[in-house]
């Protein structure tokens, strides 16, 4: 390609190095979108289209020559951009006029804008006084976690234990409803959301202190569900020292490999979804 | 008389406690105390220790109360700690600002806000403890919804989510150029 061949001519080696610091200050497409509408005093609301593509174009062109591996995202922007501008050249019909059909750059516009908002409040973030940073506080190295948990090694539960647990629970906790009464549910994202704040603060909990006697049954279905779907999630794990004793949850976000395997699952969904 | 006591008492919890003590907590704990009283002893010494020269403050961080070095002390703590304190990606710093502000929020809203794949750096914070996992969202996929921890508000030193200042307010401070510091591209010199 001519324009390749020439571009190669003109930069050397010392330029190419300038060149690959900045392109890494770019966070994505949208990130660079503000930059050119900036460094040419654009308006955002009325984008000239086909000098921003072109710009956009040349800018991909020179990450190509610097051999730098273009993300996917700014291949769907480029797409993206093209597309609107092929629909400004098109000349508008009469039915889309009645309709008074919506600029083809406004959804660009709404993100560049939406981007920019949040980009600005993340320098807000960081100007903020940080722990460790701006302020401190005492440090602590609290032997809390080896006190709580019993010092011998922790057998895994079966869920039949678990099942047995809760059956027992339900037995303490005799619920008789004589008259319908319609409460408001609790859900089992919500009650995951309390169980864990309550494992954040506590580290370890006995299984039994999460049924307390004044719930209702439904409270006390939920929180079991909570239990099992949060160790189905590896955020918890359950533990028991002796066969019959008690059964201890504890919060495994101390374990890097939990979360990553979190991340890996949702990685997959994601993936699912965007091919779908 | 009573009243000075219960704020030294106060006072000692705080600063034995690793974390930011809430008022929740301290009423369960001084439970021969009216809530009112402790929050007057509260509200007090915030005041005593922000008047005063001292070279530590009060701050209400994460809906709890915890003693902190004056920020204007920054310089010699780190002299001291060598620590250079936390240090924060772009990318890092607008995730955590897009689910700061839209929590309870899925990975793929944070990718469409961001225009960018953002699984490693959900990862990297959620290692960080700086969000956590708030439950599954009932659309077809089940993902995984967001949000910001106790940890985000302590170390951000934010009283609660209510305290971070408005899109709208950010908008109006008229934001640092971020552009300010970054070369021009060198696009013109690519024209054919």
């Amino acid at each position: 390609m001519p324009l390749e061949s020439m571009q190669s001519n003109l930069f050397s080696d010392a330029l190419e190095n300038a060149y690959r610091v900045q392109i890494e200050e770019f966070e994505g497409p949208l990130d660079l979108l503000l930059h050119l509408i900036k460094k040419n005093e654009l308006d955002i609301y009325n984008i000239p289209i086909a000098a921003i593509t072109r710009q956009y174009l040349e800018y991909m062109e020179l990450l190509k020559e610097l051999n730098l591996d273009i993300a996917g995202e700014f291949l769907v922007m480029a797409a993206t951009l093209l597309q609107i501008k092929s629909r400004m050249l098109l000349p508008v019909t009469q039915d889309e006029e009645e309709a008074e059909a919506e600029d083809p750059r406004a959804e660009l516009v709404r993100r560049l804008l939406e981007y920019q908002r949040y980009r600005d409040a993340s320098h807000q973030l960081s100007s903020r006084n940080l722990l460790g940073r701006d302020v401190f506080a005492r440090k602590f190295d609290s032997p809390e976690l080896a006190e709580l948990v019993p010092n011998e090694e922790p057998a895994d539960v079966e869920l039949f234990d678990l099942i047995e647990a809760f059956q027992r629970v339900l037995a303490r906790v005799s619920v008789e409803t004589f008259h319908n009464v319609v409460t408001d549910g609790i859900s089992i994202a919500d009650r995951i959301s309390e169980v864990l704040s309550l494992l954040h603060e506590l580290k370890t909990i006995s299984f039994d202190a999460l049924f307390s006697d004044g719930m209702t049954r439904d409270l006390l279905v939920v929180t079991f569900l909570s239990i099992l779907e949060l160790c189905k999630l590896k955020l918890i794990k359950i533990t028991q020292v002796e066969s019959l004793g008690a059964i201890w949850l504890t919060s495994s976000s101390q374990d890097d490999d939990v979360i990553t395997d979190a991340v890996k699952a949702e990685d997959l969904e994601m993936e699912g979804l965007v091919v779908g | 008389m009573s009243g000075k006591s219960l704020k030294a008492i106060v006072e000692s919890l705080i600063f034995i406690h690793d974390h930011p003590l809430s008022l929740d907590r301290l009423a369960l704990i001084l439970e021969e105390h009216e809530r009112a009283d402790i929050r007057l002893a509260l509200e007090e010494l915030v005041e005593e220790y922000s008047a005063g020269e001292r070279g530590i403050i009060l701050a209400q961080v994460a809906g709890g109360y915890q003693f902190r070095s004056r920020p204007e002390h920054a310089d010699y703590i780190r002299r001291l700690t060598k620590s250079k304190g936390v240090k924060f990606s772009q990318s890092a710093l607008e995730t955590l600002a897009i689910i700061a502000y839209r929590q309870p929020v899925t990975r793929a809203e944070v990718e469409y806000l961001r225009g960018v794949d953002s699984g490693g750096v959900l990862k990297t914070l959620l290692e960080k403890k700086l969000l956590r996992i708030l439950g599954k969202k009932d659309v077809p996929g089940k993902p995984l919804i967001y949000g910001t921890s106790r940890e985000f508000l302590e170390l951000f030193s934010l009283k609660d989510l209510a305290s971070l200042p408005t899109l709208k307010e950010i908008q109006e401070l008229a934001p640092p150029d971020p552009f300010a510091d970054q070369p021009a591209l060198p696009l013109d010199s690519v024209e054919p």
